[in-house]
């Protein structure tokens, strides 16, 4: 696996420096996507491996299709760009990473977004998930707090096309309010607990979905669904398949 | 050879030199907060060893030069003291990508050689000496380990006044002060190359000066919270506990409610962050206008003991930022007693922002102790309603195993036993810790809750236990008496209005679902099974180390199994990483590579060595040194090192009891080593070796039978006389076990002086080993077992005493 990722990733280097020139002539095939087709097929093989604590055995088609599409390449820093097609995550300063292309998956397919979802981020860091619920969902909301991030996610955004993805630095604390309520919310940013006002914004029936663990290793999953009558309900999961106990007991 | 060998710069050098690795410490919990820095410093401390290799090899070139070498290696002392550590800081070193990217090894290699080197350059310094001045390696090593204590002591006193980069300076120029002395000592004729070394240690050291500041890790919280626009640091307070910033964030405020119910509607008060070296958040409240502004201190799963009676007095353990008395107060509590380790906290919360929170700590009936909470209940009679533990470590530290390592005397059967003797009967104890998943934390304290009461004499348990969880924290209460079925019913309801789910009550255990539901019902399975006839087994099958903790076995927060470790390390790519505690794998990392290394610098030199004529009768026997410098090297630290918990039970105070044994340990071995050369006058050094062995064994294993009790009894006695106590019982065991190293130095130095700087390197490698070594056995066994352990090794010594047929 190691020795794959490694490849994949000079591989990537090499078709991402190339991307510049190959665009120019505009080729039709764009040349980093046998990466993020490699990627594709182990974030697969994971998701096959943690079925039992996923309860399900692949993904939405649609969230591995977006996470073909979009280029991770495009969110990560210069010297980052020939790793950004190996499934860990990466560091793009101001102590802030850019996640697991595995978890970014799971997390994707628990929000269960539909083409005329309304979607909340807390957390837009580089703005790579933003990007895939851009892809998913009707309107994207995404709050940074760290100026200089949110700006320049806000600008990636923006060049990439991304335009149903809406920007904004600030405290992320209260949600945002005038687009409230949300059919899904995604808290990637760490905080002593989940602000009650993001529930209030979340839509009955609607889901929220919060990594847990430090900026580079999630520790669990916690899933937040607002029932129908109101009702809310935590599931926490562990992003991989490992059975505490053997045995019977 | 008659010159007097230079002690004052022996013992400046060596205390320096100890001084700086406390220091290290110190820094590398400031800018890191990995268990890395365990490994890095303790690999460091294998300049050393390396130093010994390298004597061994240039030993006749280095001698021919003594004075010049000499110098220069305290100069390089002085200037790499500082220098390596700031270009260890220049590494872009990250422990949480050390598996996801390889040139993190390069980096941690890196800062470690680096770091070696000031290590490298003191060793080097001290065992040129004791070749130089042979006839005097017991006096030699003498200063040299009274200076060790003394350093000891006095970087800790350091710390107190100067800010940890600050005292880096310091070191380094103990380093020049360490060259000017011993210029004198010497008695250099020439003065220019002394001065062209000062002036260039002093230059380089000023340069240094300018642009010392640390470079915390960006992924610390403090840094990751100063990103953020408007929060800036407003007060900085070092000291040895820590460095303590208290950071104002004049646009989004902290909001600081760790465990938070998801169906709570109140919000957090303004607050102040408290950090403690850059991470572990605590909180300052702002004083409420109204006493409902606290109801968010009701949406917590610690509230829920002020829910079942209402106690008139609680004890609280860590009252941190005084988040936990807010609580209280805001429960209506009238007598509230609290214990912080941190006397500067306390100085804080209490004097220094008490205009902000409203005079917390002047409030009737709250008071807050400076302290360690089992000192002062085994000096107090005095007995709560409540006691509470909450949340004592941050959460993604705790999350990855960083306090694998780290002794905690909060969490044992016998902390818990005694923090139960000082409830009344029908009060609770209760103790908050972060979920994980899967469970560790919750289910461990569970298993130990059931053992305490074991100790007691309670028959059934279950009775007295109930434990409920949110998403995030668990509190476990055990009452003083068995749970009614009012208090049973309060639970529940407690736990329903709020969205917790409650793992058992009082023998009850609810079925799976629940607000905060799991891939299985892990809580409630673990409770019952550990409950029930089968609880070995589950203990057993659990993949994570649920055995409670014990005073002798201190390890609350070591969770790894052997036999997990394995499809962890197969998980690692498959997002299983976070599974990973790395504290235990440092630990084991650190062992084998100080083995392996270790290895290899002892055979090195065996290569240049000269060999022995085979037919020279007598000949001092190579296997004999190595054996022999290995075992005491190994015995001596095991018994420091498992001594000094021991004494910190008694103590009761990490810091202090530190750095007492510590400087007590090492000022009378070196006191022992200055007597084993005046019984060296009326005795042979292997009489004086068996006396002095026979003494240890006796010593040690008395302690081993009596030390319990001793302590036991007398744990109502002021400090001051504990501490006295302290050093006359470590003084006799010390100077004996300064003894054993000096008397075969001395013989070598008599009969094979090129095997002088071989025995130091192998004396420098084994205290290496012995320290990660010592942990992983006090881990697995206690720390008793760890003193046995260098009883066998101390009488094995005798066996192979390199020249035992000395007249």
């Amino acid at each position: 696996m190691k020795v794959l990722n490694s490849r994949t990733g000079i591989l990537a280097s090499l078709l991402v420096a190339f991307a510049g020139a190959a665009s120019a002539v505009s080729y039709a095939v764009d040349p980093t996507e046998s990466a993020r087709m490699e990627l594709i097929k182990i974030i697969e093989q994971d998701v096959r491996q943690t079925s039992r604590e996923l309860n399900k055995s692949e993904l939405d088609p649609r969230v591995m299709q977006v996470m073909a599409r979009v280029p991770r390449h495009e969110f990560v820093p210069a010297e980052e760009k020939p790793n950004a097609y190996e499934n860990r995550p990466l560091p793009i300063g101001y102590g802030q990473t850019i996640s697991q292309p595995y978890i970014v998956a799971i997390m994707t397919d628990m929000l269960n977004l539909k083409p005329d979802s309304k979607v909340l981020e807390l957390g837009t860091g580089s703005g790579y998930q933003a990007a895939i619920l851009g892809e998913l969902a009707g309107e994207v909301y995404t709050i940074e707090i760290v100026e200089p991030l949110g700006l320049s996610a806000k600008e990636r955004l923006q060049r990439l096309g991304y335009d149903n993805v809406t920007t904004k630095v600030g405290d992320g604390y209260y949600g945002w309010e005038e687009h409230a309520p949300f059919d899904a919310i995604i808290v990637t940013a760490a905080a002593s607990h989940i602000p009650p006002p993001l529930i209030k914004q979340l839509k009955p029936g609607g889901r929220m979905v919060v990594p847990v663990g430090s900026r580079f290793m999630t520790q669990q999953l916690l899933r937040v669904d607002k029932g129908l009558d109101n009702k809310v309900v935590s599931k926490q999961i562990m992003p991989v398949l490992f059975v505490p106990v053997t045995g019977k007991h | 050879m008659q010159q007097r060998p230079p002690y004052l710069s022996i013992a400046l050098i060596s205390g320096a030199a100890l001084a700086y690795e406390i220091l290290l410490m110190r820094l590398f919990s400031i800018i890191q907060w990995h268990h890395f820095s365990y490994m890095i410093i303790g690999l460091a401390l294998l300049g050393y060893g390396f130093s010994g290799t390298f004597v061994s090899i240039f030993q006749r070139w280095l001698t021919a030069r003594f004075n010049y070498v000499y110098l220069s290696s305290l100069l390089l002392f002085g200037m790499t003291s500082v220098t390596s550590f700031m270009l260890s800081q220049i590494l872009p070193f990250n422990a949480e990508l050390i598996l996801w990217d390889n040139h993190q090894v390069v980096y941690l290699v890196a800062i470690f050689l680096l770091l070696s080197l000031p290590f490298f350059f003191a060793a080097t310094a001290i065992c040129l000496a004791f070749m130089q001045y042979r006839e005097q390696v017991s006096r030699i090593y003498a200063w040299d380990l009274a200076g060790a204590g003394l350093g000891s002591l006095s970087v800790i006193g350091l710390l107190f006044v100067v800010f940890p980069h600050n005292s880096l300076l310091v070191i380094g120029t103990l380093g020049l002060l360490s060259l000017l002395i011993a210029s004198v000592e010497i008695r250099m004729k020439k003065f220019i190359p002394v001065l062209v070394m000062l002036g260039l240690g002093t230059a380089v050291l000023t340069l240094v000066a300018e642009n010392l500041d640390l470079q915390m890790s960006s992924y610390k919280s403090l840094p990751q919270t100063l990103r953020i626009k408007g929060t800036e640091v407003i007060e900085q307070d070092s000291s040895p506990f820590g460095l303590i910033s208290i950071v104002d964030s004049a646009t989004i405020p902290f909001r600081h409610a760790p465990g938070l119910s998801l169906g709570s509607s109140e919000e957090p008060l303004p607050q102040l962050g408290v950090f403690t070296d850059g991470d572990n958040m605590t909180v300052i409240t702002k004083a409420a206008e109204d006493p409902s502004q606290l109801a968010y201190l009701d949406q917590v799963t610690s509230a829920l003991p002020y829910h079942l009676a209402d106690p008139g007095s609680v004890l609280i353990v860590g009252a941190g930022g005084g988040t936990d008395i807010l609580q209280a107060l805001y429960h209506s509590t009238s007598v509230i007693d609290a214990v912080e380790l941190n006397p500067r906290l306390i100085d804080i919360v209490g004097s220094r922002y008490r205009d902000f929170n409203g005079a917390l700590y002047q409030r009737d009936g709250v008071n807050v102790h400076a302290g360690d909470v089992r000192g002062f209940l085994s000096q107090n009679k005095k007995k709560y309603d409540l006691i509470q533990l909450s949340l004592m470590d941050a959460f993604n530290a705790s999350a990855s195993g960083l306090y694998a390592l780290n002794e905690d005397y909060l969490y044992t059967v016998e902390a818990l036993k005694q923090y139960l003797d000082h409830v009344v009967p029908g009060g609770y104890l209760a103790l908050t810790r972060w979920v994980k998943i899967p469970p560790r934390d919750t289910l461990k304290l569970f298993a130990t809750a059931i053992d305490t009461l074991g100790m007691l004499g309670v028959d059934n348990p279950a009775d007295r236990l109930a434990l409920i969880r949110s998403w995030q924290t668990s509190t476990l209460l055990i009452k003083n008496g068995v749970f009614n079925d009012q208090e049973v019913h309060k639970i529940w309801e407690f736990s329903d209005s709020r969205s917790f789910d409650v793992a058992f009550a009082a023998g009850i255990t609810p079925p799976k679902g629940g607000y905060n539901q799991l891939v299985e019902p892990w809580f409630q399975d673990g409770t019952a099974s550990l409950l029930s006839e089968g609880r070995d087994r589950y203990l057993n099958n659990y993949k994570f180390d649920l055995e409670p903790a014990t005073d002798d076995r201190p390890y609350f927060h070591h969770f790894t199994k052997w036999k997990t470790l394995p499809e962890i390390f197969r998980l690692r790519d498959r997002g299983g990483m976070q599974l990973i505690e790395w504290g235990y794998v440092v630990l084991v990392m650190t062992l084998l590579i100080a083995a392996v290394l270790s290895v290899v610098l002892i055979t090195l030199p065996l290569l240049v060595l000269p060999r022995t004529p085979v037919e020279e009768k007598n000949a001092i026997s190579r296997t004999r040194v190595v054996l022999y410098f290995l075992l005491i090297g190994i015995a001596f630290l095991f018994m420091e090192i498992a001594l000094m918990q021991k004494f910190i039970l008694f103590l009761h105070h990490p810091l202090y009891s530190f750095a007492v044994t510590l400087a007590t340990f090492l000022v009378f071995a070196g006191l022992g080593s200055y007597l084993s050369a005046k019984l060296g006058h009326h005795y042979s050094r292997f009489t004086t070796l068996k006396g002095s062995i026979t003494g240890i064994v006796l010593i040690s294993l008395s302690y081993i039978l009596m030390l319990d009790n001793l302590f036991m009894w007398l744990s109502v006695i002021p400090v001051f006389f504990k501490i006295l106590l302290t050093i006359v019982l470590i003084a006799p065991l010390a100077l004996l076990m300064g003894m054993p190293f000096p008397l075969a130095l001395s013989t070598l130095a008599e009969r094979a002086q090129a095997l002088i700087p071989w025995a130091w390197g192998i004396n420098g490698c084994a205290s290496v080993i012995s320290a990660s070594l010592a942990t992983l056995l006090a881990i697995h066994f206690g720390f008793s077992t760890v003193i046995m352990v260098a009883i066998l090794l101390y009488a094995c010594v005798v066996l192979v005493f390199p020249d035992p047929g000395q007249a």
